[in-house]
């Protein structure tokens, strides 16, 4: 990460779109809020489930990037074990 | 909740003195895309400071190009709260997200930038990619 801050105040990514792979093979898109003692809390994000979506990841993603993110969950707290590796949605 | 009236009137000057449009009202939505034919630019305006503050200044830019769409309109999102959700009911498929803006052409949406594509890039960015849609569907 560049260390630029977003939103002074909060901490690097808060209101950064962002991609965190999750451990059960989920994948999360949705804006950074804050990494907490529970997990990363995450706005208006849209989940990915291999297990049940009729899309592909990469499929998924494409979709997200084209039409934005369909989000599902208001408020969404990834636990720590699920986070994953984290990553800008759309790097500049 | 909406924030008081006197924070983003600023927010809304910065787009309505470059000649844009504002739409508060669902009928206000409703007549200026219900029967739209030629091309049309909503920007859904926001208050955050960080993705707003940047493509607002890029729209600013975007409009010195030569070419550009016919009519220019903008909603608040968090602010406007019908109005904005009207406009969407515009953009079809497309996600809403603030800030964004669409273009559409005879009332339907031909380029969309999210706001995923506007976070912490540089105005002269979020323009470059306004002006290439302008290029291909203004001209």
């Amino acid at each position: 990460m560049s260390g630029h801050v977003f939103h002074p105040g909060h901490d690097e990514l808060h209101g950064v779109t962002v991609i965190i792979t999750g451990t059960s093979g989920r994948t999360y898109v949705g804006r950074w809020h804050e990494r907490g003692t529970r997990g990363v809390t995450m706005r208006d994000t849209a989940i990915h489930d291999p297990a049940n979506s009729p899309l592909a990841l990469d499929a998924w993603l494409a979709k997200q990037r084209k039409f934005g993110v369909a989000a599902t969950e208001k408020h969404l707290v990834v636990p720590t074990e699920e986070a994953g590796e984290v990553a800008l949605f759309d790097p500049a | 909740m909406p924030y008081p009236e006197m924070m983003v009137k600023p927010m809304r000057d910065e787009l309505t003195r470059l000649g844009v449009e504002e739409l508060r009202s669902v009928p206000d939505v409703d007549a200026a895309l219900g029967t739209s034919s030629g091309t049309a630019l909503v920007f859904v305006n926001s208050v955050c400071g960080c993705a707003a503050g940047m493509a607002r200044p890029a729209l600013a830019k975007a409009l010195e190009h030569q070419n550009k769409p016919a009519k220019l309109y903008t909603v608040f999102a968090g602010q406007d709260l019908d109005a904005t959700a009207r406009a969407r009911s515009y953009f079809g498929e497309y996600q809403p997200s603030s800030p964004s803006v669409a273009l559409l052409k005879d009332g339907k949406v031909v380029a969309f930038v999210h706001r995923h594509q506007i976070e912490g890039r540089h105005p002269d960015a979020i323009a470059a990619a306004l002006t290439q849609a302008f290029d291909t569907y203004c001209a």
